[in-house]
């Protein structure tokens, strides 16, 4: 490739709020219902049923824009969005186009270029559709609307971005930022934050706008890395091929890390968008911003400060355990446990990452109590476990949210600190060593390290290794006889 | 005593003063149907056996005092359109000829838990969609005054049973004069209420900005009751209104002296039928003998007033009526090729031809590079008409006119030309666009002996002032 | 006539509305829409420019409900009505290939 191009991506991410119930409906949104066991007449589209508003959708709206430096359209309105799908019971999707509840915001990202803002163009918030499901045995597909008329916002940001990574740090600022509010748990793999990727490419210097695709699918942030890459290469080729790109809606898949085009000549992409004459518009006062900005939570930067000076950590360390809400709230409540704040922060920050890493987790995946967590840690400082097992215990906790004291005392973990039975393992391993022995009195010091490590092996990992290092020390140098 | 001369109030004292049961108007009610029917086919669906039980489950809680209400025991019908639970909902389209909704309509859930037993439900106009009946898909029905005339639409079902004694009242909707130009055709009373005032919950839409639910009765007391009946504030309809002056019946009194009644001009001059002014204009005679002061105004716009309609009714149509697609309910063509076809095929099978012109024309209106010309103009012309309607108001407690330039045509003449058709609906239709109450009370016959409908138009809220014009027009005309 | 409806816009109208017409029928329907439209452009008599488009006749506002489950599970009655049904769920051909 001779010239030069510049990506230019801006996201439609859309989320599922946490309410308890749908925008319009009394229906539960609890996950995992058998197929249409949460509906009713208004989220399956029945004749005559009529839509009224969550309040807590609004809420949760607002509480987003506010955080994302938003202005608020104080008289809001729903608009309805119509094209025929199965999983759109209505044949519209309720929707905002021509007042959305949010716009004109920005949010804050860091990558390895520096900061950089990027805008919000408008959040609005709308139904989900319901799920459709291929069967397997019969050329068919199944329609369930227990999601459907599930409350989403879609935030949708100005064409700032100009890499996968901006995208990913803008996502991850995205997520965050909402799992801070409680509006979300933001979990891209089961569907509760999905991002659209709108790209378009232009020769470096160039101020005019690529023509863009906009690619759907995207369900982990490594797929949307990886649907970057690939869309960016397709234009670029084409470009340099002398063909147009085509303004079209593609669908990314991830097996084959490959996109093709959504086009069918039974759709027209016209809307037909016009005001829902079924619902009132939202009028949001003064009084009404100042109630939800006085109830936002503490956010992260608020967090990280409070971290330094109220439990002396370092910020790197404050800005690691605050990076997920979850995590946080896991440090502060196995804090207020036990008092330990530097304990607890090593815990998540060592052996907790280490081990999301290992099972491709998120921190939100977390699922111990910080009952378990403070309890291992002051089994730990009272001296009645090591730290060898004290690190199978937290495994044991993180996995399967373990009871320490009840797992140390069952199989028998407790350190021995009986000098008896300690000196008798000594003896036997040095007994057993004579090479080592004789290495170490020759001066070879380090032999000695290895004596440690037999009789704690000896010891099954639960001995004092205070202690061992003591007793080998003192056969070795024969104070002991 | 013939039970079904009495009007609904007088059946419902009868009833409870244990001279009638619940089960022999019912009875009756059933026999007169069966007699009717084959000359009028109001109905579209007659519940026999659970219009019985229900009446023998009624009349026992008359007997041990836990119903009390004026209607309580009095058979009634109920428009198509309005979902019964269990009872087959048709909207007189083969598209839901066999829909069974699971639930009840708001303003029928109100009329039985004051005892009301339901006899059936009426035909109509398909989707509500035209002004003579004659789009229902199971077949016309005909007026009880002359057979050979249309009843009226859309709620012609409603006004025919009513006429013909095949119930003791109905509920009908109103669009854009669906429950006052049949009730004028019918010679029967109507009464749209002021939008938001009945639940459109469980009202199967046509143009939900302007849609209400409302009574069609022998007499105004009837109709006065049944609006207070079934008029409620419901959480579940989002433009329901809350209102503390539902005491509709407390307005039944003959008294019009000092109201001020204003005409407009456009109203009675070029298009209207003579014999159908001389009715009206008798009527405004009568209510000037009782005090009432009447003049002629102008009220501009008018003829503005049916094009808004029906960008704005084709418009909210086209998306209320896309849910019909055949993966929920109702019909599904036998055979198709894909999903595209599905939809294609059941919707051009289930929808009639009036139908299918108005949601195309609904949904070109809102196509892109059309919504603004077409779609915001005709609201801008309806905030203009709603600014005309103030300004009425602020000098006239009551509009009055006609109901309709003519009495009702013959069967067949009215759908050979549409835009004519829609040019019938010149006097309901604003009222509609403007959200007010209305209603349509007889005042008269023309020269073939079909009733004449004196329309009485009152400011939003302002039911109580058009129910006592039309109570006094009532007792005076009884006078004579 | 004024507005004359081409067979595209028929067509294209028919895609949207996902009906399928006739040859009589588009030739009708265009006629009709053609004639609807002539006179709708009446209103372009009148001068909106300073008027506001009126979607409700009342200036009702923030009507809600609170985030509280009512509903319960309708589900056999509600599929009862489903022209196909398999597995507690509505069948429809199947949409992706």
């Amino acid at each position: 490739m001779s010239r030069q191009y510049e990506t230019v991506i801006g996201l439609e991410v859309h989320v599922e709020l946490a309410t308890s119930t749908k925008i319009f409906c009394g229906c539960s949104t609890a996950f995992g219902g058998a197929p249409n066991t949460h509906t009713c007449p208004v989220c399956t589209g029945m004749p005559g049923s009529l839509p009224v508003l969550n309040r807590q959708v609004v809420e949760y709206a607002l509480a987003v824009g506010l955080a994302a430096n938003c202005q608020i359209n104080r008289q809001c309105r729903f608009d309805r969005k119509n094209y025929f799908y199965p999983d759109n019971p209505q044949n519209y999707q309720i929707s905002q186009l021509y007042l959305p509840v949010c716009y004109d915001g920005w949010v804050e990202i860091e990558t390895a270029g520096g900061r950089k803002k990027i805008g919000i163009h408008e959040i609005h918030m709308e139904e989900d559709a319901g799920k459709l499901i291929h069967d397997e045995w019969e050329d068919c597909s199944l329609v369930d609307f227990n999601r459907s008329g599930v409350p989403l916002i879609e935030i949708v940001s100005e064409p700032d971005m100009r890499s996968g990574e901006e995208v990913i740090a803008y996502l991850d600022k995205l997520r965050m930022m909402i799992q801070y509010l409680g509006a979300s748990d933001c979990k891209l793999q089961e569907g509760s934050m999905r991002a659209d990727v709108n790209l378009s490419v232009r020769e470096a210097g160039s101020t005019r706008m690529g023509t863009r695709t906009e690619m759907k699918n995207l369900n982990s942030f490594k797929a949307i890395a990886r649907a970057i890459e690939g869309e960016r290469k397709r234009q670029i080729e084409l470009i340099e091929e002398g063909k147009e790109v085509v303004q079209e809606t593609r669908r990314w898949d991830d097996n084959k890390e490959c996109s093709y085009a959504m086009r069918s000549k039974e759709d027209a992409q016209d809307y037909r968008y016009f005001p829902d004459p079924d619902l009132t518009p939202v009028v949001i006062s003064d009084q009404w911003i100042k109630e939800i900005k006085d109830r936002q939570p503490e956010m992260q930067p608020e967090k990280i400060i409070r971290y330094q000076k109220e439990f002396g950590l370092p910020e790197y360390d404050a800005r690691i355990l605050t990076g997920s809400k979850h995590m946080a709230d896991i440090f502060e409540e196995t804090v207020a446990i036990c008092e330990k704040p530097k304990e607890a922060s090593n815990w998540l920050m060592v052996e907790a990452m280490r081990l999301l890493k290992e099972l491709e987790q998120d921190p939100e995946d977390m699922a111990f109590s910080p009952g378990n967590l403070a309890g291992l840690i002051n089994l730990v400082d009272k001296g009645v476990i090591n730290r060898t097992t004290a690190k199978n215990v937290f495994e044991e906790i993180f996995v399967h949210d373990t009871d320490p004291e009840a797992y140390v005392e069952e199989r028998g973990l407790k350190m021995v600190s009986d000098e008896g039975a300690l000196q008798k393992a000594a003896r036997e391993v040095l007994e057993a060593n004579p090479q080592s022995v004789a290495d170490y009195r020759s001066g070879k010091e380090k032999a000695m390290g290895f004596l440690v490590g037999q009789t704690m092996r000896l010891m099954k990992g639960k001995a004092d290794p205070g202690l061992v290092n003591k007793i080998v020390k003192d056969l070795l140098t024969n104070r002991l006889s | 005593m013939n039970i079904l001369e009495l009007s609904a109030l007088e059946l419902g004292r009868k009833i409870k003063a244990g001279e009638v049961t619940a089960v022999e108007a019912v009875k009756a009610s059933l026999e007169q149907i069966k007699q009717k029917e084959p000359d009028i086919h109001a109905y579209v669906t007659v519940d026999e056996e659970g219009a019985v039980e229900r009446a023998r489950e009624v009349q026992s809680r008359i007997a041990d005092g836990t119903l009390k209400g004026p209607l309580a025991g009095v058979p009634a019908a109920i428009k198509d359109n309005l979902c019964t639970r269990g009872l087959r909902t048709t909207c007189s389209s083969r598209m839901l000829y066999n829909f069974v909704p699971s639930y009840t309509a708001e303003a029928v859930v109100n009329l039985e838990k004051a005892g009301v037993v339901i006899l059936g439900k009426t035909n109509m106009d398909e989707f509500a969609m035209g002004s003579t009946t004659e789009t229902s898909a199971f077949g016309v029905t005909r007026n009880p005054w002359n057979t050979d005339h249309v009843p009226g639409g859309s709620s012609g079902g409603s006004c025919a049973a009513v006429a013909a004694d095949e119930c003791f009242f109905a509920l009908g909707s109103d669009t854009g004069g669906s429950i006052r130009q049949p009730s004028s055709f019918c010679g029967v009373t109507g009464i749209k209420p002021t939008y938001g005032t009945v639940s459109r919950y469980g009202l199967i839409a046509y143009g939900s900005s302007l849609d209400q639910v409302g009574p069609v009765g022998k007499n105004v007391s009837d109709c006065a009751a049944v609006l207070e009946t079934v008029s409620s504030y419901d959480n579940k309809d989002s433009t329901s209104i809350s209102r503390n002056d539902l005491d509709f019946t407390s307005a039944l009194v003959e008294d019009v002296k000092g109201m001020k009644i204003g005409i407009p001009g456009d109203y009675m001059g070029e298009g209207l039928d003579e014999e159908v002014k001389t009715a009206v204009l008798e009527g405004v005679r009568m209510l000037r003998e009782r005090g009432a002061v009447v003049e002629e105004f102008d009220l501009s716009l008018v003829e503005y007033a049916i094009p808004a309609y029906y960008v704005i009714a084709s418009a909210e149509a086209s998306s209320n009526l896309s849910r019909f697609d055949g993966v929920k309910y109702g019909l599904r063509a036998q055979e198709y090729e894909g999903l595209h076809q599905m939809y294609k095929k059941s919707r051009s099978e289930g929808f009639g031809p009036e139908v299918k012109r108005r949601i195309m024309l609904g949904a070109f209106v809102l196509s892109s590079g059309y919504y603004d010309a077409y779609y915001l103009k005709a609201l801008r012309t309806k905030a203009l008409i709603k600014q005309a309607f103030d300004k009425a108001f602020a000098r006239y407690d009551v509009i009055l006119g006609p109901v309709a330039p003519t009495t009702a045509p013959k069967l067949g003449e009215s759908l050979k030309d549409p835009l004519k058709m829609y040019l019938g609906d010149i006097y309901t239709i604003s009222v509609n666009l403007a959200g007010l109450p209305a209603m349509s009370v007889p005042c008269g016959l023309d020269g073939k002996g079909l009733p004449i409908g004196l329309q009485l138009i009152g400011d939003c809220f302002q039911e109580k002032k058009i129910i006592r014009a039309a109570y006094t027009l009532e007792k005076t005309r009884e006078g004579r | 006539m004024a507005n004359i409806i081409s067979d595209e816009t028929i067509k294209y109208v028919g895609i949207l509305a996902k009906l399928e017409l006739s040859q009589e029928e588009k030739e009708s329907a265009g006629k009709d829409m053609g004639r609807m439209l002539d006179y709708i452009d009446k209103l372009n008599e009148l001068d909106t420019s300073d008027v506001e488009p009126m979607t409700h006749i009342f200036s009702m506002n923030n009507v809600f409900r609170e985030d509280v489950v009512t509903n319960g599970d309708d589900r056999s009655r509600m599929l009862e009505n489903a022209p196909q049904q398999k597995d507690g769920a509505f069948k429809v051909p199947r949409t992706v290939e």
